[in-house]
Order: C-alpha cells, then sequence, then structure tokens
C-alpha cells in the first residue's frame, strides 16, 4: 500500500508527506554553498554570476565560503597546473560529504588550448571526480547557473544518471 | 498589576494550565519550562528570520533580487540551509583537542541566550528584572569572547588561533567605550534596572537627551558582535573564517546561530537604552518593541552591505583614540547637565 493512502481521506490536503531522502535531497540541491577558490580567468565568471546582472542568489547559491569545511560545491573555475593539482586534492579532500564538484571551462574540462603542455592537468577528473563538465573558454555565467541547475536535477534524481563504462 | 499584551496572555495561560492541572507548585513550574523554551523559539525563529532578511537586504542594496525560487519568495531558502546543514559529515581535525573543541560551540550559546533573561518585551514582561540589568548585560557578553578564544585555541590550526587573538583585542577595546556610553543613560535615568530605563523614557527617548552617546554605543556594539565593518574576527581575505575555519556542519551552524542571537540581542539593547523599549502610542507595547527592534536591524544590515572591513589598527584607533575620549567627554557634559537640570 502506497503511504499516501494511509492519510485519512478528511486530511490529503492538509498533510505534506515526505521521506527523510526526499528531505535531504531537497535541501542539498537547494543550498549549494560553493568554496571560494578560482584557478584563472574562469574565476571572473564565475564571480560575475554571483553579480547584480545574473544573480546566482535567486536560487540560494551566492553563499561563497572561504573554509572548505562549510562549502559543498568545488567549482574548478580554470587551469589546473600540476604543481597547483596537490593543494586542489587537499581541498576537496578537507571538505565534508556530501561534496560536489564542477569542472567550469574547457582548461578544467580536459586542458583547454594547453592539453599538451608538460605542466597542465589535460582535466581535473584525473585528480578528482567531477559532477558536472561546463564547456567554454570561458563559459558564460549563464552556463555557470545552467551546470549548477543541472547538479541541482541530478542531486535530486540521482537514478537518472546512468554510469559511462 | 498593570501590564501590557505579552503579560496579559502569559496569565491567561497561567490560570489554564492552574485550571488543568490543580497545583499551583506544577503550573508555576510549567509556565517557568515554557518560558524558558519560548526564549530559545525566539532565538531559532529571528535567526532562520535574519538569515533570509540578510541575504534579501543585501541582494537589494547590491542590485539583485536575493533568494527568491526556493518556496514563496525564497521564505524556505534559510530552512534548506538548515536542513543541510543538518546532514553534512562532522569533521573532527586529528590534531585539535577533541572535549575543548566540541563543547565551544554549545558554551558560546549560553551568554548569548542568557542575556535575554533580563530585556523588558513589555510593560512588565521580564523575565528577571534585576536591578543591576544592565551590568549584567554587559558582564554576560563579554563572556563571549573566551568561547572564540576556547575555539580558536583548541582547533590547533593557526588561522584559527590568529582569529581568536583578533577576537579577543576587539572585544576588549570594543567593550570600554560601550560601557561609558551606557554609563551616561544611566546617569540620565539614575537607574541600573532595565525596567527603570524604559520607564525614564516615556516621554522622551535617550536617542534626543544622549545622541553622541547613542552613536559611540551603536559603533561599539557593531565591534561587539563582530559585524562589518568591524567583522575582522572572521575576515576570509586575511584568515580564511577565523576562529570557525576548522568547524563544519551542525557545529558550524551553532557559531552561526548564537552570532545571529548576538544581533538580536544588540538590537535589544539598542532600543531598550535609546529608542524607548516598547513604549510608542496607540498600538500594543510589544508590536512597538519588534518595530523598533527590526528597524534597528535594518540599521545594522544596511551599515553591513554599504561600508567595506576596516583592517584592525584602524579598528583600534577608532576604539582607543576616538571613542573613549568622546564617551568620557560625554559623561562630563551630562554630568554639568544634569546638574544645570536640577539646579534650575
Amino acid at each position: 500500500m502506497e503511504i499516501k493512502e494511509r492519510v485519512p481521506e478528511i486530511l490529503r490536503d492538509n498533510v505534506l508527506l515526505t521521506t527523510v531522502d526526499g528531505l535531504f535531497k531537497w535541501a542539498r540541491s537547494n543550498s549549494l554553498w560553493p568554496l571560494t577558490s578560482g584557478l584563472s580567468c574562469c574565476a571572473i565568471e564565475m564571480m560575475c554570476a554571483a553579480a547584480a546582472r545574473f544573480d546566482l542568489s535567486r536560487f540560494g547559491y551566492e553563499v561563497f565560503r572561504p573554509s572548505p569545511r562549510q562549502a559543498d560545491l568545488f567549482i574548478v573555475a580554470g587551469t589546473l597546473t600540476w604543481k597547483m593539482a596537490p593543494p586542489l586534492k587537499r581541498l576537496y579532500e578537507q571538505m565534508p560529504n556530501p561534496k560536489y564538484v564542477i569542472a567550469m571551462g574547457s582548461c578544467a574540462n580536459e586542458g583547454g588550448p594547453f592539453a599538451d603542455a608538460y605542466s597542465v592537468v589535460p582535466g581535473v577528473d584525473k585528480i578528482i571526480p567531477v559532477d558536472v563538465y561546463i564547456p567554454g573558454c570561458p563559459p558564460r555565467p549563464e552556463a555557470l547557473i545552467e551546470g549548477m541547475l543541472k547538479l541541482k536535477e541530478k542531486i535530486r534524481h540521482p537514478e537518472l544518471i546512468q554510469k559511462v563504462e | 498589576m498593570q501590564g501590557g499584551l505579552l503579560v496579559i496572555l502569559t496569565d491567561k495561560l497561567f490560570y489554564g494550565i492552574n485550571y488543568l492541572s490543580g497545583n499551583e507548585f506544577i503550573s508555576q513550574l510549567i509556565m517557568v519550562i515554557v518560558q524558558i523554551m519560548a526564549i530559545f523559539a525566539v532565538i531559532s525563529l529571528a535567526a532562520i528570520i535574519q538569515v533570509y532578511m540578510e541575504r534579501r537586504i543585501c541582494g537589494f542594496i547590491q542590485d539583485r533580487l536575493g533568494p527568491n525560487r526556493v518556496g514563496p519568495w525564497g521564505l524556505l531558502q534559510t530552512v534548506a540551509d538548515m536542513i543541510k546543514l543538518m546532514g553534512k559529515e562532522d569533521i573532527i581535525p586529528v590534531k585539535a583537542q577533541r572535549i575543548l573543541w566540541g563543547i565551544t560551540p554549545m558554551l558560546l550559546f549560553i551568554p548569548a541566550a542568557l542575556i535575554y533573561a533580563v530585556f523588558p518585551f513589555d510593560d512588565g514582561a521580564v523575565f528577571v528584572d534585576l536591578n543591576v540589568g544592565i551590568f549584567f548585560v554587559m558582564a554576560v557578553m563579554s563572556q563571549s569572547v573566551l568561547m572564540f578564544l576556547l575555539g580558536g585555541f583548541a582547533s590547533e590550526n593557526k588561522y584559527s588561533f590568529m582569529g581568536a587573538m583578533r577576537a579577543v583585542a576587539q572585544m576588549l577595546s570594543s567593550e570600554i567605550p560601550m560601557a561609558f556610553a551606557v554609563l551616561a543613560v544611566v546617569m540620565v535615568s539614575g537607574s541600573l534596572k532595565m525596567t527603570d530605563i524604559v520607564a525614564a523614557q516615556s516621554n522622551m527617548w535617550f536617542i534626543a537627551v544622549e545622541p553622541l552617546a547613542f552613536i559611540i554605543f551603536t559603533i561599539s556594539i557593531l565591534m561587539e558582535i563582530n559585524r562589518t565593518p568591524f567583522d575582522l574576527v572572521e575576515g576570509e581575505s586575511e584568515i580564511i573564517a577565523g576562529p570557525f575555519t576548522e568547524y563544519s556542519g551542525m557545529r558550524w551552524a551553532l557559531f552561526f546561530l548564537a552570532e545571529y542571537a548576538n544581533l538580536l540581542s544588540a538590537a535589544i539593547l539598542t532600543v531598550t537604552l535609546f529608542l524607548g523599549g516598547w513604549h510608542g502610542p496607540v498600538l500594543p507595547g510589544i508590536l512597538w518593541f519588534l518595530i523598533k527592534v527590526f528597524l534597528v536591524i535594518f540599521l545594522f544590515m544596511w551599515i553591513r552591505w554599504t561600508y567595506p572591513r576596516t583592517r584592525i589598527d584602524q579598528m583600534m584607533a577608532l576604539s582607543w583614540k576616538v571613542l573613549l575620549p568622546l564617551a568620557l567627554f560625554n559623561i562630563a557634559a551630562t554630568g554639568i547637565g544634569i546638574y544645570i537640570y536640577n539646579w534650575m
């Protein structure tokens, strides 16, 4: 029997039913606090997304936390060099679970124009697991917001994500 | 006893409980528990409202909209944040001193809640009407500095410790001008009791009698509760998050809650000392009180989103070289004023 049907007929309009899982999914997807971190020019677009014209705060995602202990989302905004890779991994490991990563821009996705350089990591997914990839060089602020909304969808409906072999 | 709306409601509730239980002692015990719960309910509810208010006001000041997608007008945004914080992993640093580190967020909540015991919310609606009320407020308010020091020290993190040292320096230097500004108010009202201070403002608010003390008090209370332009304790561009750097999830949320409880108590203190407490025409006292308190909170938020953060040396210089001499001058001027007033 569906749990909704156990509620008496007369109370159906006044009772809200949910699961703990559903409640946490709702809360987590609506309150992604990004870590204040930027590697290069994509970070400028990230700042722009939080400013007046694009206004990330409408979705409640504008709380950029300086400390990784209080952040949920790591936006890797820019070119990752091999020298920066260990600090980046450490920052990721300092974040408390559940944590999410967005690779923003071509450099973070697969190295971008520097893919063949000896000093650049060809894609941030070589270092840490990535949830959402945003293409562009740099992606526009709308693209970042779209990426965050995709992440929201992913958190709400994890069953929709197919594992790629 | 004549009382405001809040007192009448409390009396009605007491008679109701007394009628049901039939025992005076038990019903009084229940009323005490209800009152303590009411303080915590007010603090938690006010924190949720203030966080939403802050984000919307910040948005409007910066020509943005602020949170408006979660629930009607974004009202459920803070609820979502709180539920998320409850579900976060609880990280305890290996090197931290676990017991001290763990009890600090709870300890910080004690002075933040204790201070509400002496505030007059309405005519006769005060939990304990101490005859050293304002002295008690100052004493309890200065206790929170210990918790900042403890949290920063126990984290064993250099940024936390630097933040804690800053917190001590900042709070000590803000309390002294604040105490002298309050002293001028106490001289005019002639009492340390909170209800007497409010009663003395039935004809004329103290903001009109003591405008200099009001300005000094407002600046130093902003330093005391660590709000921008004096949020050096958690200045994120310099020391990450100050004493809170290592705290995650619900422990950090307690710090957050205590911060907003302090903001509310600072606003209540300003209203009680300078803006006539619950006095006002037509409307019941508790409504006037709430209107004034939220206007003062709006003022604090307006200041926060208008001015940039000061440097630590600028803040110390302002406090010791400007506010303290002005407060002393204000006390002398108040004394002369009272002498002339009595002589006339």
